[in-house]
């Protein structure tokens, strides 16, 4: 297995309060991780280090290393702003940026940084909504605003918006847990196609949900990382008993 | 007490809230309707664009004082709205700390300030520097007053944007100044558009604040150094004179003046609606 | 994620990328550029004290404290005393208050509990409508309209039944006390009863709830389980339409007559601070005048910030109890 991001010894803070204790995994290149385990685990928090998004808040800390390619983003002459362009993130609940039309909102992030040339942003346009599998929804209402969409569409869009800006990683945080199982379904369909391309890390607490798509599982519980490996071992033979307890729903 | 006289009390309560309102309206509407009834019949489209006449000569208008109030206003604008804003923003996305809710709380006390206090201080920060009445100086005297209007709503506006949109935005490795430049102040924007447009509307109206400062001026606008008419300073100049013809004029005048803050208000319902067209 | 809302987090951000990079990045600068203008609120408040206080010196000099107590304003043989103003400022928005907070209740509580729903709105956009009209424009109505009105319909009977009152004794020319606090009361009753309605509707329901279980009537509801909860918003309503009263200028103005008497009867002429610099302002002579009109000038400055910060801290107080502060 060939690993895009490195972590080792991860710790997290807010404040004096430490949720995560010495995370230390590999996540594959090319490959969907799923991140599980029970509410207030720190499994949100750990992907929010992936991509120095969990450092915003006031006494937050990270210590540890992560490396991506080999190259570790905390280090101290890395731009937190440059990591969040190369590593994307999808969240909960969709979050389309509201006065935008649906065009608009897939080249934001591409229009910020100052790629203006219309004929471009068309383009890619069309490319990556057929990326992410809204195209043929959308492709005469390129106008309409964002948020005249479906739940599951807004999140589509969102995929897509984080795909306009190129990132190699993407992280997606419970996704699905605000859709419908349909689009649910056709953004899990969505990933299988998007990691011959992209590293994706998701957090889900849905165990279906991390069986269907992942090719590797962590369990993580009260901050530490239990258990680690492919997605068939952790599910069908886990190695500790809380891993075990959990999915087969004693708790969480 | 019986049941019966508890239900009475309860009705005659009903009726005696409701006569309040019903009472409370009844100004309103005599305003509404004597500036109508008062002043149609002297508008005109010499009314508009002719200057006034002398005492006693019929005809003449109030074009100058309608160009004067869109001079004054326009400059207290440009000073103002930059100000609120900017302001505003500041208070919304960086001010969570002691300096920024201090700021706050005096924006919101300057609120309160008596117009005719923003007079003298137009009046004696720059009639009194500059050696005359100007239209500045009236300009001046409104942003005292605009500024801390334009501050508040802006400040309320922005921070009414679902910290939801600003995550998406710097997950995409957007720098938080452009996410606050170009996505938060344009999901805010029929707030601020309305904060700014009732801010406009109220300004517009304000006389005691250009009495000293822009004064007043019988002919056309000739330099924002010079004094110059405005139609709340003209109205009320009519108003206080035995003249009945002038009188009438003052009617007319405040029937314009309605007007234009009418125009102005119903603005405000279209930025509003269009929030949820597109 | 954390105990910490979102907002916590965005307000930091600047602060990493600043130490982050070697050179000054966009974050720092943005926020320097917003903050100087968020300073130069602080700078214009300073001012305005400031351009006042100095420009009162000579008045201040000249008459020191006996300044609030005088009642001569004698501008032929320069002696200045700002009483008349004081008493005529604070009895007209006085007077406005007592007209006014019993309307303005009886708005708040009919249009956020009794009123049909589909009224509601249109009812407040009305009364806030009246908010809207420019003060010169409502003081013209009331030299032509609400004076005439008062001097031929109200003072009669006032006069008649309750003549035995100084309150209501001497002859009654329409531009009087009377007629300034009845104005003022019009004026602020848009304020004042917006504010007490926010006040009654963060009146959670459970309260109501508590009322109607025991069998109270509507109106019973509203006495004994809304309006105690949603006191100390209503005051500070009621605070915040003086602040707003002592300050108006035109409509008074023109309306109560502007004489430098102190007199007992409300049918008498009066002067209030702001409009004795409205009118004398532009005619006045002397460096001793103009600063004595400018000192009384800073006085309403003074008055009406206090007034307000009082009024804001109990509407403020409202707001936090109710949960404000969004994101």
């Amino acid at each position: 297995m060939e690993n895009k991001i490195t972590v080792e010894n991860l710790n997290a803070w807010f404040g004096s309060k430490q949720v995560l204790h010495e995370i230390s995994l590999g996540i594959e290149k090319n490959g969907i991780t799923a991140i599980i385990g029970p509410s207030g685990c720190g499994k949100s928090t750990f992907i929010r280090c992936l991509n120095r998004m969990h450092e915003v808040v006031p006494k937050a800390k990270a210590s540890g290393k992560v490396l991506v390619d080999d190259k570790d983003i905390y280090d101290s002459d890395i731009d937190p702003v440059d990591i969040r362009r190369r590593i994307g993130m999808v969240f909960q609940k969709p979050n389309p940026f509201p006065t935008m039309s649906i065009q608009d909102n897939v080249v934001a992030g591409l229009k910020l940084s100052g790629i203006k040339d219309k004929k471009t942003l068309d383009n890619i346009t069309e490319e990556i909504l057929k990326k992410s599998a809204l195209w043929d929804e959308v492709k005469n209402d390129l106008n309409k605003s964002g948020v005249s969409l479906s739940g599951g569409q807004q999140q589509r869009l969102c995929i897509a918006r984080a795909l306009a800006v190129e990132p190699e990683v993407i992280l997606f945080d419970e996704p699905c847990s605000a859709l419908d199982p349909i689009s649910t379904s056709k953004i899990e369909d969505l990933m299988l196609e998007l990691k011959e391309k992209y590293t994706i890390v998701i957090v889900t607490h849905n165990m279906q949900q991390a069986a269907r798509v992942s090719d590797y599982t962590a369990f993580f519980l009260y901050g530490k990382l239990i258990e680690f490996g492919e997605t068939n071992q952790i599910f069908k033979k886990p190695k500790e008993k809380s891993t075990e307890d959990y999915i087969i729903g004693r708790f969480g | 007490m019986k049941w019966n006289k508890r239900k009475l009390i309860d009705k005659i309560m009903y009726f005696l809230t409701a006569a309040c309102v019903v009472i409370a309206i009844i100004p309103l509407l005599s305003i509404l309707y004597t500036v109508t009834i008062s002043g149609i019949s002297a508008i005109n489209l010499d009314f508009l664009i002719q200057l006034p006449k002398p005492v006693g000569e019929a005809g003449g208008g109030l074009g100058n004082a309608i160009q004067g109030t869109f001079i004054v206003v326009g400059i207290a604008c440009l000073i103002g709205l930059p100000v609120g804003i900017f302001a505003g923003v500041y208070l919304s996305e960086y001010g969570e700390n002691r300096f920024g809710h201090f700021v706050s709380f005096v924006a919101d006390v300057l609120t309160g300030t008596p117009s005719i206090v923003a007079g003298i201080f137009g009046y004696t920060f720059i009639v009194l520097s500059f050696g005359s009445f100007s239209a500045i100086a009236g300009g001046v005297a409104l942003s005292v007053l605009m500024i801390p209007i334009v501050t508040r709503t802006t400040e309320e506006s922005l921070k009414f944007v679902p910290g939801s949109i600003k995550e998406a935005s710097l997950a995409l490795g957007i720098p938080k100044w452009k996410t606050t430049l170009y996505i938060v102040l344009s999901t805010a924007r029929s707030g601020i558009l309305t904060g700014v447009l009732l801010s406009i509307a109220r300004i517009s109206g304000e006389t005691a604040p250009l009495l000293f400062t822009s004064f007043g001026n019988m002919f056309w606008a000739n330099g924002l150094d010079q004094p110059i008419s405005t139609m709340p300073v003209q109205i009320y100049t009519y108003a206080i004179t035995p003249f009945p013809d002038w009188h009438a004029k003052a009617w007319a005048g405040a029937l314009v003046l309605i007007i234009l803050i009418l125009i102005l208000n119903i603005g405000v319902r279209f930025v509003t609606k269009r929030k949820y067209g597109m | 994620m954390g105990n910490h809302s979102f907002r916590d987090r965005w307000m930091n951000i600047p602060k990493l990328s600043f130490f982050s990079r070697s050179k000054l990045s966009g974050d720092f600068i943005f926020e320097a550029v917003v903050g100087f203008f968020a300073l130069g609120i602080i700078v214009l408040a300073f001012l305005l004290f400031r351009e006042l206080f100095i420009e009162s010196g000579i008045s201040k000099n000249t008459f020191g404290v006996s300044f609030l107590t005088t009642s001569t304003w004698d501008p032929v043989n320069e002696i200045f005393g700002a009483l008349p103003f004081i008493f005529g400022t604070m009895v007209s928005s006085f007077l406005a208050l007592l007209i006014a907070v019993p309307f303005s209740l009886g708005i708040a509580i009919y249009l956020s509990e009794l009123a049909p729903e589909k009224l509601k709105i249109p009812l407040s956009f009305i009364i806030e409508l009246l908010a809207a009209i420019p003060s010169v424009i409502i003081g013209l109505w009331g030299i032509f309209i609400l004076a005439p009105f008062i001097r031929d319909y109200l003072a009669p009977p006032l006069s008649t039944y309750l003549g035995f009152l100084p309150l209501f004794q001497g002859p009654m020319y329409g531009l009087s006390m009377l007629t300034g606090g009845v104005i003022l009361a019009i004026m602020i009753i848009p304020i004042t009863s917006s504010i007490s309605r926010e006040a009654i509707l963060t009146v959670p329901i459970h309260q109501r709830e508590g009322a109607l279980a025991l069998g109270a009537t509507g109106w019973e509801t509203i006495r004994i389980a809304v309006l105690p909860y949603a006191r100390s918003g209503i005051f500070g309503a009621v605070i915040l339409g003086f602040g707003r009263a002592i300050g108006e200028t035109m409509a008074v103005t023109m309306v109560i007559g502007n004489s430098p008497r102190i007199s007992e009867s409300l049918f008498s002429p009066s002067y209030t601070m702001a409009s004795v610099i409205a009118n004398e302002f532009v005619e006045a002579t002397s460096k001793l005048y103009i600063s004595s009109l400018i000192e009384i000038g800073f006085l309403l400055l003074v008055i009406s910030v206090i007034v307000n910060i009082a009024a804001r801290i109990l509407v403020w107080k409202l707001l936090k109890v109710e949960g404000g502060g969004r994101a």
